[in-house]
């Protein structure tokens, strides 16, 4: 996973409440075999005029203009704002994938459903809770100026407006350390790989036809 | 102090790590794969930079999207109808590859169910932790094996470091003791036990099943058992080694031999429960008491004794569970107080890691014998465990007595328990099935399932509808 300390970039506001996971994506594209992939798909039904299929090209497709996400002053966004509950519905960590592979790396909300917000911090998206007012005073300075940028500190745990205004947010210390770090379970594991090694010389000792029977 | 459980000795085994969270770090001997809940955990690996930890312990097959039919599978993968199906098998065929893991791809003799695969390689011995992306692992601990499914990140994560993170269960013990009469088999015992102790029943424990006609079980009767764990809610079901245990394992391609085997026997001789061990929950049957089994609902414990009727909701009480039996009857298109026995079926499915294996082939055959498939079911299916309980139940014969009787005999593969492939069930259809889980939809969308032994499916096949199998057993 790769690691998450400080981040500037550009803002999209998604101004919707109950975002559900269907909606970040679709239920088609989960047949698919691969944990990438999905970034063309973000959003589909919104983003799109047509009803997406697994594997299709997307260039091609009709797009639907009124959708923020395709104004083009938030081509390129890394940072979304989004209103409470945000990925809310099923568990499927496809949705992270899809949002991390479409190029965010925070989600700014006043909650988030629990298992996408777990599901976040083991794919390097930083989710992050502010206070509605707080929210409604990025909201406002998105809209109004184009470019709008914000800079998220996981170390020192804030939100920076390009004036200088600071919010802070709550995380949890252990989260926190594996973001910072780029730990994912495999990673923290694997710092383990030590004990791991001598456990298995033991077990080897132990029980050898456990090794190299199959090849 | 107390002595340990099985599950107490296999964990203690296993375990590398504690951390200071309470959860440990447990070391995996054996991890089975599939094309199904692999692929991302490869790509994951792959995204990562990161290589298997031990390339030896991991074994894989494809079956959940196999097609069934010879004129299919003759073709070979490309000749896969369903697209996505087809793309799931060759990614399983390219990540094995790829990483050098050894599979028995889909035409090999060697490939099937997973559940059947490993243990008939003897990739599963006891005394081992295995994990597959799969609930129904449990099968594998009926060798005195510590055995459960993982979901997607934990396959990535104990092939990128043979270890799960998990905290330990407590134990819950079944016995039942007695002789079982004739006609009635491990599957009517476990569906018994769901039946008495709940789908809810094993939740966070470790289920031992223990006693006198536990021991008296064949090594498959055992899976059997161990299979359907996960359906009392258990993730991890074992039974003690014994020399069957051992005996089974003996001559397997994967099994130790020589110096190896006299050590590894003296070590699993001891894979026991202590006598005086110590259990959370201890849960008693009389073998003599249980009757040939058929689920009536949409879940495992809706189950009765095949002379019983279908509950009446009205009888009920309790308000949630009166509920429940209202919705079920609905969804099965029952009537409170109809007999089981009057239950018509549409279709009938041997197969599945609960019942695919030689001697469940041999119940249903003996019954199937000089009979005929009523004319009211549309479809009888065979589909046995593996390429090899195929090759074994043609040589008996098998494959004939079931063709002659009007059942179909199809290649291995997990097929009608998920209907993942082209078998499945119509809306509204009824039928007897030996597999695992009678959830809504989970054998074709709107689809009827009762699960059933092998012997009572083949004579629900007959007569068209369910009967006691004891009666038509001389
Ligand atoms: S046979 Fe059914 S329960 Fe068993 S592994 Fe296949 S799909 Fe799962």
């Amino acid at each position: 996973m790769k690691p998450f300390v400080s981040h500037t970039g550009l803002v999209c506001p998604l101004d919707r409440a109950n975002v559900d996971t269907d909606q970040i994506i679709p239920k088609q594209f989960l047949k698919s075999i691969k944990r990438t992939g999905f970034g063309p798909n973000l959003f589909d039904e919104w983003r799109y005029l047509d009803i997406g299929q697994p594997n299709q090209d997307c260039a091609g497709r009709p797009v639907n203009h009124d959708f923020v996400l395709n104004f083009p002053r938030y081509s390129g966004a890394s940072v979304l704002l989004a209103r409470e509950n945000f990925g809310c519905g099923s568990s499927r960590e496809h949705a992270p994938w899809a949002l991390d592979e479409y190029g965010f790396r925070a989600v700014i909300a006043p909650s988030f459903a629990d298992i996408f917000f777990n599901n976040s911090f083991k794919n390097g998206l930083l989710p992050i809770v502010l206070k509605d007012e707080e929210m409604d005073v990025l909201f406002a300075q998105c809209e109004a100026s184009e470019g709008y940028q914000l800079t998220v500190d996981l170390q020192a745990q804030t939100v920076t407006c390009p004036d200088g205004t600071q919010f802070s947010f709550e995380v949890d210390a252990f989260r926190k350390h594996c973001l910072l770090n780029g730990l994912d379970d495999i990673g923290l594991t694997l710092q383990d790989a030590e004990a791991i090694k001598a456990f298995e010389a033991k077990h080897q000792v132990a029980s050898p036809w456990l090794f190299g029977a199959i090849k | 102090m107390a002595g340990k459980t099985l599950y107490d000795k296999l964990w203690d085994m296993h375990e590398v790590k504690r951390r200071d969270d309470g959860s440990s770090l447990i070391y995996i001997d054996r991890q089975i794969l599939h094309e199904v809940t692999s692929p991302q955990a490869f790509e994951g690996l792959r995204l990562a930079g990161r290589k298997p930890w031990r390339i030896d312990a991991n074994i894989a097959t494809p079956d959940h999207n196999v097609p069934t039919t010879k004129a299919e599978r003759q073709g070979g993968l490309e000749a896969i109808v369903d697209e996505v199906s087809r793309l799931q098998v060759k990614t399983l065929d390219e990540n094995c590859d790829d990483f050098g893991i050894l599979e028995f791809k889909m035409n090999d003799t060697r490939q099937g169910i997973v559940h059947v695969v490993g243990p008939e390689q003897g990739a599963t011995l006891p005394g081992m932790t295995v994990v597959c992306g799969d609930s129904h692992t449990s099968t594998h601990g009926a060798f005195g094996a510590l055995a459960h499914g993982i979901g997607t990140s934990e396959v990535e994560h104990v092939l990128a470091t043979q270890c799960l993170v998990a905290k330990k269960m407590k134990n819950l013990k079944v016995a039942v003791e007695g002789t079982l009469g004739k006609g009635v088999t491990a599957k009517d015992i476990v569906l018994a036990i769901i039946g008495k102790i709940g789908t809810a029943g094993g939740n966070g424990h470790a289920l031992e099943f223990a006693g006198s006609a536990i021991r008296d079980l064949s090594m498959e009767g055992r899976m059997t058992l161990c299979n359907m764990a996960i359906e009392a809610g258990a993730r991890v079901g074992v039974v003690a080694v014994d020399e069957k245990t051992i005996a089974y394992v003996q001559g397997r391609p994967f099994a130790p031999q020589g110096a190896d085997w006299d050590k590894a026997v003296a070590q699993w001789q001891g894979l026991v429960s202590d006598d005086d061990a110590h259990f959370d929950k201890v849960v008693e049957l009389k073998a003599e008491d249980i009757k040939p089994q058929v689920s009536w609902g949409t879940s495992p414990e809706m189950v009765l004794a095949v002379d019983q009727n279908v509950p009446d909701p009205a009888a009920e009480k309790d308000a949630v569970k009166r509920g429940s039996i209202e919705r079920a009857l609905k969804y099965m298109g029952l009537a409170a107080n109809q007999p089981i026995t009057s239950i018509k079926l549409d279709r009938v499915f041997i197969g599945s890691c609960t019942n695919s294996r030689i001697e469940d082939l041999r119940a249903a055959a003996e019954v199937a014998k000089g009979r005929k498939v009523a004319a009211t079911v549309k479809q009888a299916l065979v589909v046995p465990g593996s390429g090899l309980v195929k090759a074994q139940a043609e040589q008996e014969g098998l494959d004939k007595i079931f063709t002659e009787a009007g059942f179909e005999w199809r290649e291995p593969g997990c097929s009608m328990c998920l209907a993942m492939n082209p078998d499945r069930l119509e809306n509204g259809e009824h039928c007897a099935s030996t597999s695992n889980r009678n959830f809504e939809g989970r054998q074709g969308a709107g689809g009827r399932t009762h699960l059933v032994s092998p012997a009572m499916a083949a004579a629900a096949a007959v007569a068209g509808h369910f009967v006691d199998v004891r009666e038509m057993l001389n």
